[in-house]
Formats: structure tokens, C-alpha cells, sequence
């Protein structure tokens, strides 16, 4: 569809520059020079102890050595992973079904307007003020442990941040909560663009709604969930907030709820540009790779 | 609904003085000679007015840092012709001079964040966007004070018999690793133990403070009491993080010794006391503040004590909520196993400051003039730091609170105050006691070993201050 | 999930089945997005004292005095909070406007036209899109002080013209939703670059700017980190800040009852905004005749 007659528009393309502009001047302002900083940096020991600045002095890649050496990286990336997997498959399950079921003529759902509407609200609470909630919710004599001791499941309060499962689904759950709207959302738009007209005409075929659905909804959707892989993943890789704010920035218990971002965050106590800066390379580079894949494997049918 | 705890001895005997205070200190008529005033401690009115003859000359702007409006209300309210600007909260004025709050929420460490970049660009900054004043906590406060950008108050001019009357231990915060002076503080905030008056009679037979002091005098029988109060059904404290705070106040080494992390004895035998506690099911794990934590304010809680000075029971107790153990008077106070004090906010002077005149009289005004410190003890409840005063209440027979049925608590953190000694705090305070309950809880909730505990402190210690070792 | 054809009989039962199925999982669904707001409302009718003794679901008789506590006295310790509300307001909707309208246009810039640079700058913007925030904040926040930008909203506004999430959104919505024969038209009609942009692919974008623009506002709404750091003046200030402001008050003045009334008092303008531009998706514009 997008190939045809490319070649009339060769004289207008200088256009693509002027239109550009913006975003490039901005982002060499305000984005690019802090980013050059961090990379820069990253081969410095560039420290604060108090108001004490400590460097910055050259030293090569000691910061990277020291990130791989200690070990804790992989852990932390695999906490991150995990909780994000937890998170993410509900969520773009939920989303799938919802979108699906909204965009089904013959379902014929009612009050769908006020199901999509409250979909995307929880996303409204500062992660703040959410965990506030959750702290009140999940205490040791809160509402929900007196309900499933009254049910006669638990013989004495459960204490969810104290055990890696339950504080882990506790931070997964709040992301999937507050992120199943915003990416239910993000494909109902992408659905609208499609023609009604197709799935009239695969009823007419006899095509089954969940055949409708899987040849015709997720292929022309595939740019949408592509976005919305990524976008996960990248958001995900740098989950930060949730778990940032249940567990009082400690990430426990014993630093499995640790994420990567949590990491960083630690060294910046001490404005540790120079392992600070380190990390994020390392982070930066597989964040590219996996997205890379990701974006490979999904687009390769394209041409 | 807040009681006016303090006040309510304190209004009658100083209502006379008070008003001579005010009316001499709001005149700010009859600048005589400006004169260097050292010794003497009984003549505020005329002091505020030779420092607004003196501070004609300096800077017009005073750029105050700090992180909620409690000094702003101070000064508002005490502070001699101070007026607030009507139209906008963050200014007000001292004579000519603009006062400009900068306030910056704690919140993700936002404050020290803002405090630091600002702090660190002082030299370069313009005089009237130079910090002036910025207030710290006890917790961090070294990391100021015992750099070149917070200057001595005695470089403004302030003498130790200026500050005669202070706490020790107020002083003890802001002394730099050279014995120096560095800042000054209203407060008070020295704590004593909080117990339940009907838990006592029940489990030990009386409510009496001498005689219930008896079963908590030291750690040993601290721990015995936690048994006792178990069989009972009762918890000792609400959270091993209640007592932290008491084992840290009274420690007899630093954080930091030579570059390598240290951990005080005092500080590994609240580690064991606690792991016993906690084990044996004599208290909890629980975070301060949380709702797990707090439920001890009533008395389905079957919590038997809390630590904290006095602005903790009079104002986060839950004093006025019907059923609470505070509301029916049901609390006592008696000095506990150590000394501690919680709290506190201290006001230091930024190196390159062009206010130095301004700042001084403000310091004295707000920490030393005496007819001010009652003043505030009265409207605001505040234990202020002036000994003398605070000796007097805690002496007085007609003072009592309601809280606490009918108790006067003031000799209770008067004692334990004395003996406080805060030689041992270091720059590295605030992380390494944020840490170390931190990675001790893992401990505690059995979640690791001792030494997974230590090692995850370390680690989190060493990403905070990459220069230490362990 | 191979549906035979003969199962087109029992389709009308089958529906039937599936909607039942689908208003289920619906009503649970909302029912744990609503639960949430519905905790906040009954925290903030309760008092402080009675906020220390943990959730109950009944509403306590507050609301009016945790409300009147946290707005009155125009006494000068009273949180600026309807300036707060203008300045979330104000900054919210500047950015979400500059991210949307010149994030639509970089993504036009890549998708309609053919120029060397094309490939690189895409991958380029992708790649800035994996840069974790965290470290670059610091160095922007210095950055930000040497400019003298600070206690201004500019640093808070001007950055979101540059937004490569919003942006991938843009290209990729276009790739499925925006013919590029739909431009080609507008061209033979005569109709000048700039002005097709503005008049023929922004309407049709619409759908996927709703969209971004929501997300944009809500995330600049909450946002807390930089506008802490960079707003100094009470009355610059936007309201997550002076929420933290109230939670970090001294312990004489502490009251959880005035956190929640804020933090109620900073959601439902939002929710407002929410409904009136949630009509854009969920009303759905019609796409398909376009596309035809």
C-alpha cells in the first residue's frame, strides 16, 4: 500500500528535515548533553561522599569491571525480568481480551463506554499515593488479611513484603494495575483504524469471531503490539517506581524486588556518575539488543 | 483539638514578662551605640535593636532553606518584627531585608538534593541568591557542619554563654570534627518510654513510674519484662525500629573508623536483643508509621510501650481519637533503659552569607532569648531547648498532662538527656542507621542468617559511600 | 479454538455463553480499578487519629474538616494549593499539547517522506528511547541551573517536544492508519506541506493523540522528581509537590487526613480531563470510511 508512487514525492522530502527540527533541537538541548555527560562519565571515578567531591579521575572501564565482577547485576536483572514477566502477561492478555471484546460487533457488549472509560483510571493514582493504599490494604491487620483469616485461610496474619513471592506479585499486581489500561487502551486506538468492513465481510465467509480476530485484528494490529512490546519491555527493564516505593527503596526481602533501575538509583545517593553512568551504558546496550529482537521478529513479515 | 500541653503552667507565671518582652522586641525604637553585646543574656529588647541598626548595611534578601514551614511558623510567630507578606506564603519581611523560604519537600531526598547543588554553587552564586540560613536534621546534620560551607556560630559573633542554657546534646549535633559550633537549635526533643497504665496494673500490680521503671532500668530487664508481658499477652514494643533509636543514641564508637565500617557494640546488642524479641514473639518488625506499627495506640494494639520525646505523645499518639489509650489518660511515662532523644530541627549559617548580623540576632532571638522560648512553649507546645525553663516546669506540681493521666513527664526527659552523649555521631549517620535496620530486618523476619544481614549492609552502605570499606 | 462451520448453529448460544463470560470478567475488572478511588474517598473523610487504626470501609465524618484544615486560613502557612492546581494545569496541558503536535510531526517527518537520513534518524530516536531517565536527571538538573532556568516552568514544558515514546506511537499508528496516497491527494489539490500536516493528517491522527495526549498529561500531572527539584516558589509549585510538602511537615501539624483531601483534591481534576478526552477513543472516529 505505502510503496506506490514514492517517486513523486522525492521533491518534497526536504520537508522531512524541516519537520524534524523541532524534535532535534529540542532533544540536543535539554537530552543530549546530560546523555553525552553519562556516557562520558562512565569512565571516571566521579563521586560525592557528602559535599565532597571525589574525582572526577580516568579510570578506563574499572566501573564496568566493577559491575560485572560483583555479580549483583545479573541478579537484579533477573528480578527485573521476573517481575515484569508477572506483570506483563496478565496485562497484555487482559488488554488482548478486552480489546478483542470490545471490537467484537457481535458480542453487542453494553455500557462498553464506561468499561473502557474505567479501564485506564487506576493509572490516574501517583504510584505514591497508591502505595499508600496497598501499605494500608496489605498490613498485617489490614482488610485483607482479616478477610482470609475470617475465611479460615490463614491461622495467623501473612506478611507480604517479608516473603520474595508475595512481595514480588504485590509490586507485579500494582504494575498490571496500573498499566493494563494505558496498553488496553493503546490498542483499542490502533483497532479503530481498522475497517469494519473486513469483519463483515469474514462473517459473511463464516469466519468465527476468534478466527476474525486472529487473521484479522492481531495482523493489522501487528505495528500497535509491536509498540506495545517494546514499549513494555523498555518500561519494564526500567521498573522502578513501584517497587521503589513498597519496599522503601530496600527491596526486600533480601533484595529480590531489587530492579535494576533501584540499582542505579542507589549510586546516586552519592551522585556516582562514574558507576551510575556505567550502569546505564550496560543497561542502554541490552535494552537495544532485546528490543532489537523483539522488533526484528515482529516486523519481518513486513516487506 | 491540639492540647496546649506545656502551656498551661508556663501562661500564668509569664504573662507579665512576656508582654514587656513583646512590647520592647515590636517597639524596635532606640538604637543606641551598636556595641559588641557578649555576656549578658537579660536584654533581648535591646539587642533586636541594635541588630537592626547593625544589619542597615547588609544584604536585603534572606534566602532561608529548609523542608515545611515549621520555622517559617516560628519566626511568623516569635521572631520580633518579622511580617509575613499577605500575598505570597514563601516571603516576608524584616525591616528592609525580604526573607525568601525556599521550601523543598524530603520526599526521594529531594531537599538535601536541592540543598547540596545550591550549597555547592554558594561561592559563584550572587549575594542575594546566596543561601543564608538552611535548617538541618539531626541525621544528616554532620554532613553540613563539618564542611567548610557552614560557618561557626561563633564567626557570627554568638558566644558559648550565649548558648549557656542549651542541652549538651543539641550542641553535640552540630559540632564539627574540630570541636566546632556549627549551628543551633529551639528544640528539644530528649524522649522517655511510654507504657500503659492498665497493662502495667494488670501485669506488674501498679502504674507508678519509680516502681514500673524498676522491671524496664537496663536491656536485661528490658528482655525479662518482654517475657513477663508475652505471658500476658502483650507486647513489649510495638517494633524492634521503636527501640533502635535508643541503642543507637548510646554508642561509644562511630559509624566510620578509619575509612572501615563499624559497627558498635551497643548497636550489635540491639541486633540480639531484638532477633530475641522478635523470635520469642515479644514485639515485631514492623515499620514506624504504618498502620501495623501504630495499632499499639489503642488498646486492642496489646502493645505495653512506645519510645519518643514529647511532641510524639502529644501530637502522634492518637490523643484525640475516641478509644485510643491516649485519649483516656492511659499512659505513663518513665525514663527507660537509656537516654535518647528523636526529632529535632537545627538552623546553620551558610558560609559567604551576606546577612551574618540578621542571621545572628535571628539565632539568639529563636534559640536563646528566653521570654521568646517561653513564648513558644506556650503557643506551640514545642520542649524548647533552655534548660532553665524546662527545669522549672518539669519542678512544678501544678503542671500535669492529660495524656499521660495526670503526669508530668518533663523530669522523665530531663534525666535522660543528661546523661546523652553524642560524641560518636559522624557524617555517615543517616545512611549507615537507615541500612542497618534496613538489612536487619531480613534478619529478624528469618529471611537470612546474621551474616547475610551484615553483608547486605555493607553493600548497601558501601553503594551509598563508595569511599568506605568493611 | 478451530471452530467448525457446523458450530455456526449453536453460534447464537455460543455468543450468548461469551458475552455472559465477557460482563464477568468486566464487572471484576472494574470493580478493582473503581475499589481503589473508592479507599482514597473513605481515607479522606477520616480524621488522622482515626486514620492510625487502619482501613474501614465505612466512611468516617471528616471529609469537610480534613478539607477546610488543608485550604483555610489564607494564614500564610496555608498550602498554595489552588495556585498548585493551576501550575499542574498550566504545565500538563502545555506539555501535552508541544509533545503531541511535534511528536505527530517527527513521526510524519519519518513516515511520509524519503530522505538520507531517514533510516538513521529513526533508529536514533529508538535507540534514545532505551536510555533509562534516571542518570541523565542529574546531569539535566545541572544543566537546567547553568541555563538559569531555574524556579521556571520551561525545563518542565519545553523537553516533551522531544519525546521518543510518543513518538514510535505516532510512526507506528501511521504505518497501520495513515495511507500515504491520502497525502498524495492532498498535494495534486495543491495543498502546501506544512498545511496538509496541519489540516488533513492531524484530524486523522486524532485516535492515537487523544491517546498520547492523556498519557502525556497524566504522567506530567504526577510527576514529582524533576518539578521538585527545579520549582522553588510556593506559589510555582505543582501539586505532587506540596503533596509531599504536607507529608513531610513537622509532627505538630502532621495529619494524614489533609494527605488524602490532597490527594483527592489533585485526582479529580484530572478524572474531569480524563472523561473529556477518553470521548476521542472510546466513541471511536470513524477511520474506516477513510480508509475504504
Amino acid at each position: 500500500m505505502k510503496t506506490e508512487k514514492r517517486g513523486k514525492v522525492v521533491r518534497y522530502n526536504k520537508w522531512g528535515y524541516i519537520f524534524l527540527i523541532p524534535f532535534i533541537l529540542v532533544y540536543l538541548v535539554f537530552q543530549f548533553i546530560p546523555l553525552a555527560s553519562t556516557i562520558y562519565n562512565s569512565f571516571f571515578e566521579n563521586y560525592r561522599s557528602g559535599l565532597t567531591q571525589i574525582g572526577p579521575n580516568f579510570v578506563g572501564l574499572e566501573n564496568y569491571r566493577t559491575i560485572v565482577v560483583n555479580g549483583d547485576l545479573i541478579t537484579y536483572a533477573e528480578n527485573t525480568l521476573i517481575m515484569w514477566v508477572m506483570g506483563f502477561v496478565p496485562q497484555i492478555i487482559v488488554s488482548l481480551l478486552l480489546a478483542a471484546w470490545f471490537s467484537n460487533p457481535s458480542l453487542r457488549l453494553r455500557g462498553q463506554r464506561f468499561f473502557k472509560t474505567v479501564i485506564y483510571l487506576p493509572n490516574l493514582i501517583m504510584a505514591s499515593a497508591f502505595a499508600m493504599l496497598f501499605f494500608t490494604l496489605f498490613a498485617d491487620s489490614g482488610p485483607v488479611n482479616s478477610i482470609l483469616a475470617q475465611m479460615g485461610i490463614l491461622a495467623e496474619p501473612y506478611k507480604f513484603m517479608s516473603n520474595v513471592w508475595s512481595a514480588r506479585t504485590l509490586v507485579a499486581f500494582m504494575n498490571f494495575l496500573m498499566w493494563f489500561g494505558n496498553t488496553t487502551i493503546l490498542l483499542m486506538a490502533g483497532m479503530m483504524g481498522i475497517d469494519t468492513a473486513l469483519f463483515e465481510a469474514a462473517e459473511v465467509d463464516g469466519a468465527t469471531s476468534t478466527q476474525a480476530f486472529f487473521k484479522i485484528t492481531i495482523p493489522l494490529l501487528r505495528p500497535i503490539l509491536v509498540y506495545v512490546i517494546i514499549t513494555s519491555l523498555i518500561g519494564g527493564l526500567q521498573m522502578f517506581d513501584v517497587p521503589q516505593i513498597l519496599t522503601n527503596a530496600t527491596g526486600d526481602p533480601m533484595r529480590s524486588t531489587m530492579t535494576l533501575i533501584m540499582y542505579l538509583n542507589k549510586h546516586l545517593y552519592s551522585k556516582n556518575y562514574g558507576l551510575g553512568g556505567a550502569l546505564s551504558v550496560v543497561m542502554f546496550i541490552v535494552t537495544a539488543i532485546l528490543s532489537m529482537i523483539v522488533y526484528k521478529f515482529t516486523n519481518k513479515k513486513e516487506d | 483539638m491540639k492540647k496546649k500541653l506545656l502551656s498551661a503552667v508556663l501562661i500564668a507565671a509569664m504573662t507579665a514578662g512576656m508582654l514587656a518582652g513583646c512590647g520592647a522586641a515590636g517597639g524596635e525604637t532606640g538604637a543606641d551605640t551598636t556595641q559588641p553585646q557578649e555576656q549578658e543574656q537579660e536584654a533581648p529588647a535591646e539587642e533586636a535593636a541594635v541588630e537592626a541598626a547593625e544589619t542597615a548595611d547588609e544584604g536585603k534578601i534572606l534566602n532561608i532553606y529548609c523542608w515545611n514551614d515549621e520555622f517559617k511558623r516560628r519566626i511568623q510567630d516569635h521572631y520580633p518584627g518579622y511580617t509575613a507578606d499577605a500575598s505570597d506564603a514563601t516571603k516576608g519581611t524584616i525591616g528592609d531585608v525580604t526573607v525568601v523560604w525556599n521550601i523543598t519537600p524530603n520526599d526521594d531526598n529531594a531537599y538535601q538534593n536541592n540543598l547540596d547543588e545550591t550549597l555547592l554553587k554558594q561561592a559563584d552564586a550572587a549575594d542575594d541568591s546566596k543561601i543564608d540560613i538552611f535548617l538541618v536534621e539531626a541525621d544528616y546534620a554532620l554532613k553540613y557542619v563539618d564542611t567548610e560551607l557552614t560557618m561557626p556560630v561563633a564567626d557570627l559573633g554568638i558566644t558559648e554563654a550565649d548558648l549557656a542554657n542549651q542541652y549538651q546534646y543539641t550542641k553535640d549535633i552540630v559540632t564539627d570534627s574540630n570541636g566546632v559550633l556549627k549551628g543551633v537549635s529551639w528544640q528539644g526533643c530528649p524522649g522517655a518510654m511510654f507504657y500503659s497504665r492498665d497493662v502495667a496494673k494488670e501485669v506488674f500490680g501498679t502504674d507508678d513510674p519509680a516502681e514500673v521503671q524498676k522491671y524496664v532500668a537496663d536491656w536485661d530487664a528490658f528482655n525479662e519484662t518482654a517475657a513477663t508481658l508475652k505471658d500476658a499477652g502483650y507486647f513489649i514494643i510495638s517494633s524492634v525500629n521503636d527501640s533502635y533509636r535508643v541503642y543507637s543514641n548510646n554508642v561509644t564508637s562511630k559509624w566510620v573508623e578509619g575509612g572501615k565500617i563499624n559497627i558498635d557494640g551497643n548497636i550489635m546488642k540491639w541486633v540480639e536483643d531484638s532477633k530475641a524479641l522478635v523470635d520469642a514473639g515479644e514485639t515485631n518488625t514492623y515499620e514506624l508509621w504504618s498502620d501495623d506499627w501504630s495499632k499499639g495506640f489503642y488498646p486492642e494494639g496489646k502493645v505495653f510501650s512506645y519510645f519518643g520525646p514529647a511532641w510524639f505523645i502529644n501530637f502522634s499518639m492518637a490523643a484525640d481519637a475516641e478509644g485510643s489509650i491516649g485519649n483516656a489518660g492511659g499512659w505513663a511515662a518513665t525514663e527507660g533503659p537509656q537516654g535518647f532523644f528523636w526529632g529535632g530541627t537545627w538552623i546553620c549559617a551558610a558560609a559567604g552569607t551576606d546577612n551574618p548580623a540578621l542571621i545572628k540576632d535571628i539565632m539568639l532571638q529563636m534559640t536563646s532569648n528566653e521570654e521568646i522560648m517561653k513564648e513558644i512553649v506556650v503557643a506551640d507546645d514545642d520542649f524548647v531547648n533552655n534548660k532553665p525553663a524546662m527545669e522549672a516546669m518539669a519542678a512544678d506540681a501544678g503542671y500535669s498532662s492529660k495524656i499521660l493521666g495526670g503526669q508530668n513527664p518533663l523530669n522523665m526527659y530531663c534525666a535522660g538527656v543528661e546523661g546523652l552523649d553524642l560524641s560518636n555521631l559522624s557524617v555517615y549517620d543517616q545512611g549507615c542507621n537507615e541500612e542497618f535496620q534496613n538489612a536487619m530486618k531480613n534478619y529478624f523476619d528469618g529471611n537470612t542468617d546474621l551474616d547475610g544481614a551484615l553483608e547486605l549492609f555493607y553493600k548497601a552502605v558501601v553503594e551509598k559511600y563508595p569511599e568506605l570499606t568493611y | 479454538m478451530k471452530n467448525d462451520r457446523e458450530t455456526n448453529l449453536k453460534k447464537g448460544m455460543n455468543i450468548k455463553a461469551r458475552r455472559g463470560v465477557a460482563y464477568v470478567v468486566l464487572v471484576a475488572i472494574s470493580f478493582l480499578c473503581l475499589f481503589w478511588f473508592y479507599v482514597l474517598f473513605i481515607n479522606a473523610t477520616r480524621a488522622h487519629a482515626e486514620l492510625t487504626k487502619g482501613f474501614t470501609p465505612i466512611p468516617g465524618s471528616s471529609l469537610w474538616t480534613n478539607w477546610k484544615n488543608l485550604s483555610a486560613g489564607r494564614a500564610a502557612s496555608a498550602l498554595p494549593i489552588w495556585y498548585g492546581l493551576f501550575n499542574s494545569f498550566f504545565i500538563s496541558t502545555l506539555s501535552a499539547a508541544l509533545c503531541t503536535y511535534f511528536s505527530t510531526m517527527t513521526a510524519y517527518a519519518i513516515h511520509a517522506y524519503e530522505f538520507k537520513m531517514k533510516k538513521f534518524m529513526f533508529t536514533f530516536i529508538l535507540m534514545i528511547m532505551m536510555i533509562p531517565t534516571q542518570v541523565t536527571a542529574l546531569g539535566f538538573l545541572q544543566l537546567i541551573g547553568k541555563m538559569k532556568l531555574d524556579d521556571s516552568f520551561i525545563p518542565l514544558i519545553v523537553p516533551s517536544v522531544a519525546a521518543p515514546v510518543t513518538f514510535f506511537y505516532m510512526k507506528q499508528y501511521m504505518e497501520s492508519s495513515l495511507p500515504l496516497s491520502l497525502i498524495e491527494a492532498a498535494r495534486i489539490d495543491g495543498s502546501g506541506e506544512f498545511c496538509t500536516f496541519n489540516s488533513i493528517v492531524l484530524p486523522l491522527m486524532k485516535p492515537a493523540i487523544a491517546v498520547q495526549a492523556i498519557f502525556t498529561f497524566v504522567s506530567s500531572w504526577n510527576n514529582y522528581f524533576t518539578p521538585a527539584l527545579i520549582l522553588h516558589t510556593d506559589k510555582k509549585k505543582t501539586l505532587p509537590i506540596l503533596i509531599a510538602q504536607l507529608r513531610s511537615t513537622d509532627w505538630l501539624k502532621f495529619d494524614m487526613g489533609q494527605v488524602y483531601v490532597m490527594i483527592v483534591f489533585s485526582i479529580l481534576p484530572i478524572i474531569l480531563i480524563y472523561m473529556f478526552l477518553s470521548k476521542y477513543i472510546v466513541q471511536g472516529v470513524a477511520m474506516g470510511s477513510v480508509k475504504g
